[in-house]
Protein backbone atom coordinates (compact mmCIF):
# COMPACT_ATOMS: atom_id res chain seq x y z
CA UNK A 1 0.00 0.00 0.00
CA UNK A 2 1.53 3.49 -1.44
CA UNK A 3 -0.55 5.82 0.73
CA UNK A 4 -2.18 5.72 3.92
CA UNK A 5 -5.20 7.26 4.66
CA UNK A 6 -5.73 9.60 7.63
CA UNK A 7 -7.79 8.90 10.60
CA UNK A 8 -9.71 12.00 9.35
CA UNK A 9 -10.51 10.89 6.01
CA UNK A 10 -12.03 7.76 7.47
CA UNK A 11 -14.10 9.38 9.76
CA UNK A 12 -15.37 11.88 6.74
CA UNK A 13 -17.20 8.46 4.94
CA UNK A 14 -18.42 7.21 8.62
CA UNK A 15 -20.66 10.61 8.76
CA UNK A 16 -21.59 10.16 5.16
CA UNK A 17 -25.61 9.60 4.61
CA UNK A 18 -26.68 8.88 1.03
CA UNK A 19 -29.94 9.11 1.46
CA UNK A 20 -30.17 12.87 1.68
CA UNK A 21 -28.32 13.66 -1.71
CA UNK A 22 -27.07 16.66 -2.77
CA UNK A 23 -28.63 19.79 -0.42
CA UNK A 24 -27.85 23.61 -1.23
CA UNK A 25 -29.33 25.81 1.95
CA UNK A 26 -29.29 29.68 1.23
CA UNK A 27 -26.66 29.27 -1.24
CA UNK A 28 -24.93 32.50 -2.64
CA UNK A 29 -22.06 32.83 -4.80
CA UNK A 30 -20.18 36.36 -5.48
CA UNK A 31 -17.22 36.76 -7.34
CA UNK A 32 -15.79 39.86 -5.58
CA UNK A 33 -18.80 42.07 -5.04
CA UNK A 34 -20.45 40.58 -8.36
CA UNK A 35 -23.43 38.58 -7.07
CA UNK A 36 -22.81 35.38 -9.05
CA UNK A 37 -25.94 33.13 -7.69
CA UNK A 38 -27.98 33.77 -4.71
CA UNK A 39 -31.07 32.49 -2.27
CA UNK A 40 -30.85 28.70 -3.64
CA UNK A 41 -32.41 26.05 -1.23
CA UNK A 42 -33.02 22.94 -3.55
CA UNK A 43 -32.55 19.09 -1.82
CA UNK A 44 -31.67 16.91 -5.28
CA UNK A 45 -32.17 13.17 -4.70
CA UNK A 46 -33.16 12.19 -8.29
CA UNK A 47 -31.14 10.20 -10.31
CA UNK A 48 -31.19 12.53 -13.36
CA UNK A 49 -31.19 16.48 -12.94
CA UNK A 50 -30.53 18.51 -16.11
CA UNK A 51 -29.33 22.36 -15.83
CA UNK A 52 -30.14 24.72 -18.49
CA UNK A 53 -29.94 28.66 -18.97
CA UNK A 54 -28.65 31.09 -20.51
CA UNK A 55 -24.51 31.86 -20.97
CA UNK A 56 -23.28 33.19 -18.01
CA UNK A 57 -26.53 32.92 -16.01
CA UNK A 58 -23.93 31.12 -13.34
CA UNK A 59 -24.99 27.28 -14.32
CA UNK A 60 -21.07 26.69 -13.88
CA UNK A 61 -20.51 28.35 -10.77
CA UNK A 62 -23.95 26.17 -9.48
CA UNK A 63 -22.34 22.73 -10.80
CA UNK A 64 -18.80 23.45 -9.14
CA UNK A 65 -20.39 24.24 -5.87
CA UNK A 66 -21.55 20.60 -6.02
CA UNK A 67 -18.35 18.75 -5.29
CA UNK A 68 -16.74 21.75 -3.97
CA UNK A 69 -14.66 23.41 -6.62
CA UNK A 70 -16.36 26.75 -5.86
CA UNK A 71 -17.48 27.04 -1.93
CA UNK A 72 -20.35 28.94 -1.90
CA UNK A 73 -19.68 32.42 -0.53
CA UNK A 74 -23.08 32.36 1.71
CA UNK A 75 -24.95 29.16 2.82
CA UNK A 76 -24.15 25.55 2.93
CA UNK A 77 -23.90 23.38 -0.01
CA UNK A 78 -23.87 19.05 1.75
CA UNK A 79 -23.02 16.06 -0.17
CA UNK A 80 -24.66 13.35 1.37
CA UNK A 81 -24.53 15.27 4.44
CA UNK A 82 -21.33 16.04 4.06
CA UNK A 83 -20.24 20.11 4.29
CA UNK A 84 -17.97 21.17 0.93
CA UNK A 85 -16.75 23.52 2.98
CA UNK A 86 -15.56 21.41 5.81
CA UNK A 87 -14.92 17.87 4.16
CA UNK A 88 -14.04 18.83 0.74
CA UNK A 89 -11.91 15.29 -0.23
CA UNK A 90 -14.73 13.33 1.11
CA UNK A 91 -17.32 14.92 -0.91
CA UNK A 92 -14.69 15.20 -4.09
CA UNK A 93 -14.70 11.59 -3.47
CA UNK A 94 -18.56 11.23 -3.85
CA UNK A 95 -18.87 13.38 -6.35
CA UNK A 96 -16.93 13.12 -10.13
CA UNK A 97 -17.03 16.12 -12.14
CA UNK A 98 -16.66 16.75 -16.21
CA UNK A 99 -15.66 19.39 -17.87
CA UNK A 100 -16.80 20.73 -21.29
CA UNK A 101 -13.59 20.59 -22.32
CA UNK A 102 -11.33 17.37 -22.22
CA UNK A 103 -8.14 18.96 -23.49
CA UNK A 104 -8.21 20.70 -20.09
CA UNK A 105 -8.75 17.54 -18.30
CA UNK A 106 -6.55 15.21 -19.77
CA UNK A 107 -3.43 15.88 -18.19
CA UNK A 108 -1.11 12.81 -18.65
CA UNK A 109 -0.04 11.91 -22.15
CA UNK A 110 -1.26 8.56 -23.54
CA UNK A 111 -4.47 6.78 -22.41
CA UNK A 112 -4.23 4.24 -20.18
CA UNK A 113 -2.22 6.63 -17.93
CA UNK A 114 -4.55 9.66 -17.92
CA UNK A 115 -7.25 7.41 -16.61
CA UNK A 116 -5.09 5.56 -13.87
CA UNK A 117 -4.26 9.24 -12.71
CA UNK A 118 -7.23 9.61 -10.07
CA UNK A 119 -6.97 5.91 -8.91
CA UNK A 120 -3.20 6.78 -7.78
CA UNK A 121 -4.35 9.49 -6.01
CA UNK A 122 -6.82 7.41 -4.23
CA UNK A 123 -3.87 5.05 -3.27
CA UNK A 124 -5.45 2.43 -5.24
CA UNK A 125 -2.63 -0.56 -5.35
CA UNK A 126 -1.11 -0.95 -9.07
CA UNK A 127 -3.09 -4.27 -9.58
CA UNK A 128 -6.05 -3.04 -8.70
CA UNK A 129 -5.60 0.01 -10.53
CA UNK A 130 -4.34 -2.01 -13.99
CA UNK A 131 -7.56 -4.17 -13.74
CA UNK A 132 -9.93 -1.04 -13.17
CA UNK A 133 -8.32 0.87 -16.25
CA UNK A 134 -8.67 -2.06 -18.69
CA UNK A 135 -12.43 -2.41 -17.59
CA UNK A 136 -12.94 1.69 -17.92
CA UNK A 137 -11.31 1.51 -21.63
CA UNK A 138 -13.23 -1.53 -22.93
CA UNK A 139 -16.31 -0.02 -21.38
CA UNK A 140 -16.05 3.74 -23.32
CA UNK A 141 -14.74 1.93 -26.35
CA UNK A 142 -10.91 3.34 -25.77
CA UNK A 143 -9.71 -0.52 -25.90
CA UNK A 144 -7.95 -0.17 -28.48
CA UNK A 145 -6.16 3.10 -27.49
CA UNK A 146 -3.90 1.95 -24.22
CA UNK A 147 -1.01 3.38 -24.93
CA UNK A 148 -2.31 6.08 -27.87
CA UNK A 149 -0.99 9.79 -27.22
CA UNK A 150 -3.91 11.34 -25.74
CA UNK A 151 -3.53 14.38 -28.48
CA UNK A 152 -4.14 11.91 -31.17
CA UNK A 153 -7.43 11.51 -29.66
CA UNK A 154 -10.57 12.54 -31.86
CA UNK A 155 -12.61 15.33 -30.11
CA UNK A 156 -15.48 12.55 -29.15
CA UNK A 157 -12.57 10.30 -28.04
CA UNK A 158 -10.58 12.83 -26.01
CA UNK A 159 -14.26 13.68 -23.86
CA UNK A 160 -15.05 9.89 -23.89
CA UNK A 161 -11.33 9.57 -22.27
CA UNK A 162 -12.06 12.26 -19.93
CA UNK A 163 -15.61 10.97 -18.94
CA UNK A 164 -13.89 7.47 -18.22
CA UNK A 165 -11.22 8.97 -16.28
CA UNK A 166 -13.70 10.38 -14.04
CA UNK A 167 -16.12 7.25 -13.91
CA UNK A 168 -13.09 4.93 -12.83
CA UNK A 169 -13.30 6.27 -9.51
CA UNK A 170 -17.04 5.15 -8.93
CA UNK A 171 -18.25 8.88 -7.43
CA UNK A 172 -21.44 8.03 -6.44
CA UNK A 173 -22.96 11.18 -8.26
CA UNK A 174 -21.41 12.63 -11.11
CA UNK A 175 -21.62 16.08 -12.44
CA UNK A 176 -21.41 17.28 -16.07
CA UNK A 177 -20.60 20.88 -17.55
CA UNK A 178 -21.86 21.29 -20.75
CA UNK A 179 -20.21 17.53 -21.59
CA UNK A 180 -21.60 17.69 -25.35
CA UNK A 181 -21.11 21.56 -26.56
CA UNK A 182 -17.98 20.78 -28.27
CA UNK A 183 -19.13 17.34 -30.09
CA UNK A 184 -20.20 16.91 -32.87
CA UNK A 185 -24.00 15.02 -33.40
CA UNK A 186 -22.60 12.05 -33.85
CA UNK A 187 -20.19 12.08 -30.40
CA UNK A 188 -22.77 13.98 -28.94
CA UNK A 189 -25.19 11.27 -29.05
CA UNK A 190 -22.85 8.65 -27.95
CA UNK A 191 -21.94 10.91 -24.63
CA UNK A 192 -25.91 11.47 -24.00
CA UNK A 193 -26.44 7.34 -24.37
CA UNK A 194 -23.23 6.38 -22.39
CA UNK A 195 -24.78 9.46 -19.64
CA UNK A 196 -28.39 7.79 -20.18
CA UNK A 197 -26.92 4.20 -18.98
CA UNK A 198 -25.50 5.20 -15.39
CA UNK A 199 -25.91 3.94 -12.88
CA UNK A 200 -24.88 6.99 -10.43
CA UNK A 201 -27.32 10.10 -10.25
CA UNK A 202 -25.98 12.52 -12.62
CA UNK A 203 -26.37 16.30 -12.48
CA UNK A 204 -26.08 17.45 -16.49
CA UNK A 205 -25.60 21.40 -17.65
CA UNK A 206 -26.46 21.35 -20.91
CA UNK A 207 -27.50 23.09 -24.01
CA UNK A 208 -28.31 20.56 -25.83
CA UNK A 209 -31.97 19.82 -24.59
CA UNK A 210 -32.40 16.67 -25.93
CA UNK A 211 -30.11 15.25 -23.31
CA UNK A 212 -32.76 15.72 -20.67
CA UNK A 213 -35.09 13.39 -22.23
CA UNK A 214 -36.42 11.19 -19.71
CA UNK A 215 -34.72 13.46 -16.62
CA UNK A 216 -36.57 13.18 -13.32
CA UNK A 217 -36.37 17.19 -12.97
CA UNK A 218 -34.55 20.09 -15.04
CA UNK A 219 -34.00 23.32 -13.09
CA UNK A 220 -33.79 27.11 -15.45
CA UNK A 221 -31.34 29.76 -13.81
CA UNK A 222 -31.41 32.74 -14.88
CA UNK A 223 -29.76 35.80 -13.71
CA UNK A 224 -28.21 33.96 -10.61
CA UNK A 225 -31.51 32.28 -9.15
CA UNK A 226 -33.48 29.24 -10.01
CA UNK A 227 -36.14 30.40 -11.41
CA UNK A 228 -38.00 27.49 -12.82
CA UNK A 229 -37.81 23.40 -11.16
CA UNK A 230 -40.09 20.98 -13.18
CA UNK A 231 -40.04 17.67 -14.98
CA UNK A 232 -38.16 18.24 -18.64
CA UNK A 233 -41.34 19.16 -20.73
CA UNK A 234 -42.24 22.05 -18.48
CA UNK A 235 -38.76 23.03 -17.29
CA UNK A 236 -37.68 23.91 -21.13
CA UNK A 237 -40.81 25.48 -22.30
CA UNK A 238 -40.49 27.99 -18.85
CA UNK A 239 -36.56 28.56 -20.61
CA UNK A 240 -38.30 29.14 -24.05
CA UNK A 241 -40.61 31.72 -23.12
CA UNK A 242 -37.55 33.32 -21.09
CA UNK A 243 -35.16 33.46 -24.55
CA UNK A 244 -38.22 34.83 -26.34
CA UNK A 245 -38.64 37.81 -23.98
CA UNK A 246 -35.15 38.96 -24.66
CA UNK B 1 6.75 17.90 -33.23
CA UNK B 2 9.17 15.23 -32.38
CA UNK B 3 8.15 13.95 -29.12
CA UNK B 4 8.83 10.39 -29.59
CA UNK B 5 6.43 8.97 -27.48
CA UNK B 6 6.16 5.10 -26.55
CA UNK B 7 6.08 2.40 -29.45
CA UNK B 8 4.38 -0.87 -28.06
CA UNK B 9 5.89 -3.30 -29.46
CA UNK B 10 6.62 -7.01 -26.92
CA UNK B 11 10.38 -6.88 -26.57
CA UNK B 12 12.88 -7.45 -24.64
CA UNK B 13 13.99 -3.91 -24.69
CA UNK B 14 10.46 -2.31 -23.77
CA UNK B 15 10.46 -4.94 -20.81
CA UNK B 16 13.69 -3.44 -18.93
CA UNK B 17 13.42 -1.12 -16.22
CA UNK B 18 13.25 2.53 -16.95
CA UNK B 19 15.79 2.82 -14.70
CA UNK B 20 18.34 0.58 -16.31
CA UNK B 21 17.37 1.63 -19.45
CA UNK B 22 18.14 5.71 -18.85
CA UNK B 23 21.26 4.59 -16.87
CA UNK B 24 22.76 3.29 -19.78
CA UNK B 25 22.10 6.35 -22.05
CA UNK B 26 23.57 8.28 -18.91
CA UNK B 27 26.72 5.83 -19.42
CA UNK B 28 26.30 6.17 -23.02
CA UNK B 29 26.74 9.98 -23.15
CA UNK B 30 29.52 9.74 -20.81
CA UNK B 31 31.36 7.52 -23.37
CA UNK B 32 31.11 9.57 -25.95
CA UNK B 33 32.03 12.47 -24.27
CA UNK B 34 35.51 11.02 -22.52
CA UNK B 35 36.74 8.82 -25.47
CA UNK B 36 35.85 11.22 -28.32
CA UNK B 37 37.06 9.09 -31.13
CA UNK B 38 35.32 8.60 -34.55
CA UNK B 39 35.71 4.45 -33.51
CA UNK B 40 33.97 4.90 -30.35
CA UNK B 41 31.10 7.20 -31.93
CA UNK B 42 30.67 4.79 -35.00
CA UNK B 43 30.29 1.91 -32.49
CA UNK B 44 27.93 3.69 -30.59
CA UNK B 45 25.93 4.44 -33.50
CA UNK B 46 25.82 1.11 -34.79
CA UNK B 47 24.79 -0.37 -31.12
CA UNK B 48 22.25 1.76 -31.01
CA UNK B 49 20.61 1.29 -34.38
CA UNK B 50 20.99 -2.80 -33.22
CA UNK B 51 18.87 -2.28 -29.88
CA UNK B 52 16.63 0.21 -31.71
CA UNK B 53 15.44 -1.33 -34.81
CA UNK B 54 16.76 -4.96 -34.03
CA UNK B 55 15.74 -5.74 -30.19
CA UNK B 56 13.20 -3.69 -29.76
CA UNK B 57 11.98 -4.15 -33.39
CA UNK B 58 10.97 0.18 -33.57
CA UNK B 59 9.97 1.11 -36.87
CA UNK B 60 12.78 2.75 -38.75
CA UNK B 61 10.45 5.92 -39.47
CA UNK B 62 10.43 6.66 -35.32
CA UNK B 63 14.28 7.04 -35.51
CA UNK B 64 14.32 8.54 -38.99
CA UNK B 65 11.73 11.12 -37.34
CA UNK B 66 14.15 12.18 -35.00
CA UNK B 67 17.10 12.80 -36.94
CA UNK B 68 14.99 14.45 -39.64
CA UNK B 69 14.36 16.95 -37.16
CA UNK B 70 17.69 18.20 -36.18
CA UNK B 71 19.07 18.00 -39.96
CA UNK B 72 18.91 22.00 -39.44
CA UNK B 73 21.00 22.18 -36.46
CA UNK B 74 23.22 19.14 -37.40
CA UNK B 75 24.53 20.45 -40.45
CA UNK B 76 24.74 24.28 -38.97
CA UNK B 77 27.02 22.21 -36.69
CA UNK B 78 29.02 20.66 -38.92
CA UNK B 79 29.61 23.63 -40.83
CA UNK B 80 31.04 25.54 -37.94
CA UNK B 81 33.21 22.58 -37.04
CA UNK B 82 34.56 22.37 -40.68
CA UNK B 83 35.25 26.30 -40.92
CA UNK B 84 36.47 26.39 -37.69
CA UNK B 85 38.50 23.41 -37.13
CA UNK B 86 38.69 20.39 -40.05
CA UNK B 87 35.80 18.47 -41.73
CA UNK B 88 36.64 14.98 -40.39
CA UNK B 89 36.00 16.92 -36.39
CA UNK B 90 32.70 17.99 -38.05
CA UNK B 91 31.47 14.75 -38.83
CA UNK B 92 32.73 13.29 -35.62
CA UNK B 93 30.79 16.00 -33.58
CA UNK B 94 27.77 15.51 -35.43
CA UNK B 95 28.20 11.71 -35.50
CA UNK B 96 27.96 11.85 -31.75
CA UNK B 97 25.32 14.07 -31.22
CA UNK B 98 23.06 12.33 -33.89
CA UNK B 99 24.01 8.91 -31.92
CA UNK B 100 22.97 9.83 -28.25
CA UNK B 101 19.54 11.64 -29.71
CA UNK B 102 18.86 8.39 -31.56
CA UNK B 103 19.76 6.36 -28.29
CA UNK B 104 17.60 8.92 -26.20
CA UNK B 105 14.82 7.93 -28.68
CA UNK B 106 15.56 4.56 -28.65
CA UNK B 107 14.32 4.83 -24.62
CA UNK B 108 11.74 6.92 -24.97
CA UNK B 109 10.02 4.96 -27.64
CA UNK B 110 10.59 1.68 -25.75
CA UNK B 111 9.55 2.88 -21.88
CA UNK B 112 6.21 4.04 -20.99
CA UNK B 113 5.30 7.67 -19.74
CA UNK B 114 4.15 6.13 -16.07
CA UNK B 115 7.25 3.91 -15.99
CA UNK B 116 9.30 7.60 -16.68
CA UNK B 117 7.62 9.29 -14.23
CA UNK B 118 8.31 6.55 -11.46
CA UNK B 119 11.97 6.94 -11.82
CA UNK B 120 11.39 10.58 -12.19
CA UNK B 121 9.83 9.96 -8.54
CA UNK B 122 12.48 8.18 -7.39
CA UNK B 123 14.78 10.65 -8.05
CA UNK B 124 13.07 13.37 -6.42
CA UNK B 125 12.70 10.73 -3.35
CA UNK B 126 14.85 12.71 -1.09
CA UNK B 127 13.05 15.66 -1.43
CA UNK B 128 10.19 14.16 1.09
CA UNK B 129 12.88 14.79 3.78
CA UNK B 130 12.31 17.94 3.75
CA UNK B 131 8.08 17.72 3.31
CA UNK B 132 8.17 17.97 -0.62
CA UNK B 133 6.44 15.79 -2.57
CA UNK B 134 8.10 13.52 -5.37
CA UNK B 135 4.52 12.69 -7.49
CA UNK B 136 4.44 16.05 -7.93
CA UNK B 137 7.56 16.10 -9.76
CA UNK B 138 6.41 12.95 -11.48
CA UNK B 139 3.63 14.39 -12.44
CA UNK B 140 4.78 17.97 -13.80
CA UNK B 141 6.65 15.71 -16.09
CA UNK B 142 3.91 13.38 -17.50
CA UNK B 143 2.23 17.09 -17.91
CA UNK B 144 4.81 18.65 -19.51
CA UNK B 145 4.72 15.91 -22.47
CA UNK B 146 0.65 15.74 -22.47
CA UNK B 147 0.74 19.74 -22.95
CA UNK B 148 3.46 20.50 -25.59
CA UNK B 149 1.42 19.13 -28.19
CA UNK B 150 -1.53 20.93 -26.76
CA UNK B 151 0.00 24.63 -26.86
CA UNK B 152 1.33 23.87 -30.59
CA UNK B 153 -2.22 22.95 -32.07
CA UNK B 154 -3.45 26.45 -30.08
CA UNK B 155 -0.97 28.07 -31.41
CA UNK B 156 -2.24 26.96 -35.02
CA UNK B 157 -5.37 27.19 -34.11
CA UNK B 158 -4.19 30.73 -33.78
CA UNK B 159 -2.74 31.39 -36.89
CA UNK B 160 -5.15 29.69 -38.66
CA UNK B 161 -7.74 32.46 -37.50
CA UNK B 162 -5.54 35.05 -38.14
CA UNK B 163 -5.28 33.61 -41.45
CA UNK B 164 -8.72 32.79 -42.27
CA UNK B 165 -9.38 36.93 -41.51
CA UNK B 166 -6.54 37.79 -44.18
CA UNK B 167 -3.62 38.02 -41.84
CA UNK B 168 -0.61 36.48 -42.91
CA UNK B 169 2.20 37.82 -40.67
CA UNK B 170 5.58 36.14 -41.29
CA UNK B 171 8.67 36.78 -38.70
CA UNK B 172 8.89 38.34 -35.83
CA UNK B 173 5.76 40.05 -35.91
CA UNK B 174 4.19 36.57 -36.25
CA UNK B 175 5.85 35.75 -33.50
CA UNK B 176 3.80 38.19 -31.50
CA UNK B 177 0.53 38.27 -32.96
CA UNK B 178 0.39 34.70 -32.01
CA UNK B 179 1.74 34.93 -28.60
CA UNK B 180 -0.66 37.60 -26.93
CA UNK B 181 -3.67 35.63 -27.84
CA UNK B 182 -1.92 32.26 -27.17
CA UNK B 183 -0.77 33.30 -23.75
CA UNK B 184 -4.63 34.51 -23.23
CA UNK B 185 -5.51 31.00 -23.48
CA UNK B 186 -2.84 29.21 -21.77
CA UNK B 187 -3.46 31.33 -18.55
CA UNK B 188 -7.68 30.09 -19.08
CA UNK B 189 -6.39 26.81 -19.51
CA UNK B 190 -4.05 26.89 -16.80
CA UNK B 191 -6.45 27.36 -14.68
CA UNK B 192 -9.58 24.97 -15.88
CA UNK B 193 -6.29 22.31 -15.69
CA UNK B 194 -5.91 23.11 -11.96
CA UNK B 195 -9.67 22.58 -11.31
CA UNK B 196 -9.50 19.20 -13.55
CA UNK B 197 -6.43 18.16 -11.25
CA UNK B 198 -8.37 19.33 -7.92
CA UNK B 199 -11.98 17.57 -9.00
CA UNK B 200 -9.94 14.04 -9.93
CA UNK B 201 -8.41 14.19 -6.35
CA UNK B 202 -4.84 15.44 -6.81
CA UNK B 203 -5.37 16.96 -3.17
CA UNK B 204 -6.43 13.50 -1.79
CA UNK B 205 -3.13 11.90 -1.69
CA UNK B 206 -2.78 12.19 2.06
CA UNK B 207 0.66 13.93 2.89
CA UNK B 208 3.52 11.49 3.79
CA UNK B 209 5.27 13.20 6.75
CA UNK B 210 9.08 11.89 7.12
CA UNK B 211 9.11 9.15 9.29
CA UNK B 212 5.56 7.52 8.01
CA UNK B 213 3.64 9.11 10.56
N1 LIG C 1 -13.68 32.99 -11.66
C1 LIG C 1 -14.53 33.99 -11.93
N2 LIG C 1 -14.27 35.26 -11.55
C2 LIG C 1 -15.11 36.27 -11.81
N3 LIG C 1 -16.27 36.13 -12.44
C3 LIG C 1 -16.61 34.90 -12.86
C4 LIG C 1 -15.75 33.76 -12.63
N4 LIG C 1 -16.36 32.68 -13.16
C5 LIG C 1 -17.51 33.11 -13.69
N5 LIG C 1 -17.67 34.43 -13.51
C6 LIG C 1 -18.83 35.25 -13.94
O1 LIG C 1 -19.97 34.72 -13.29
C7 LIG C 1 -21.07 34.69 -14.16
C8 LIG C 1 -21.63 33.29 -14.23
O2 LIG C 1 -20.67 32.47 -14.86
P1 LIG C 1 -20.89 30.91 -15.10
O3 LIG C 1 -21.25 30.28 -13.80
O4 LIG C 1 -19.70 30.41 -15.79
O5 LIG C 1 -22.15 30.92 -16.06
P2 LIG C 1 -22.60 29.89 -17.18
O6 LIG C 1 -21.90 28.60 -16.96
O7 LIG C 1 -24.08 29.80 -17.02
O8 LIG C 1 -22.24 30.51 -18.49
C9 LIG C 1 -20.59 35.20 -15.50
O9 LIG C 1 -21.00 36.52 -15.64
C10 LIG C 1 -19.10 35.09 -15.42
O10 LIG C 1 -18.49 36.10 -16.14
MG1 LIG D 1 -20.64 27.42 -18.18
Amino acid sequence: MRFRRSPAATADTDVAEPGRGIELRGVGHRYGDRVVLEGIDLQLTEPRVGVIGANGSGKSTFARLLNGLVLPTQGQVLVDGLDTRTQVRAVRRRVGFVFQDPDAQIVHPTVAEDVAYGLENQGVPPDERAARVAEALERYGLAGHADHPAHLLSGGQKQLLAIAGVLVMQPARVVFDEPTTLLDLVNARRVAELIAGLEQQVVVVTHHLDLLDGFDRVLVVDGGRVVEDAPPGPAVAAYRTLAERR
Amino acid sequence: MTLALYVPVASPVHRLPAGVKLLCLAALAVLLFARPTPAVAGAALVGTLVVGLGAARLPVAVLARQAWALRWFLLVLFVVHALTADVVSGAHTVLRLLTLVLAAAVVTATTRVSEMVRVVELLGAPLRLVGGRPERVGLLFAMALRFVPVLIERADRIRAAQAARGGAPRGLRALRTTVAPLLVQLLQMAHDVSEALDARGADDVPVRRPGGA
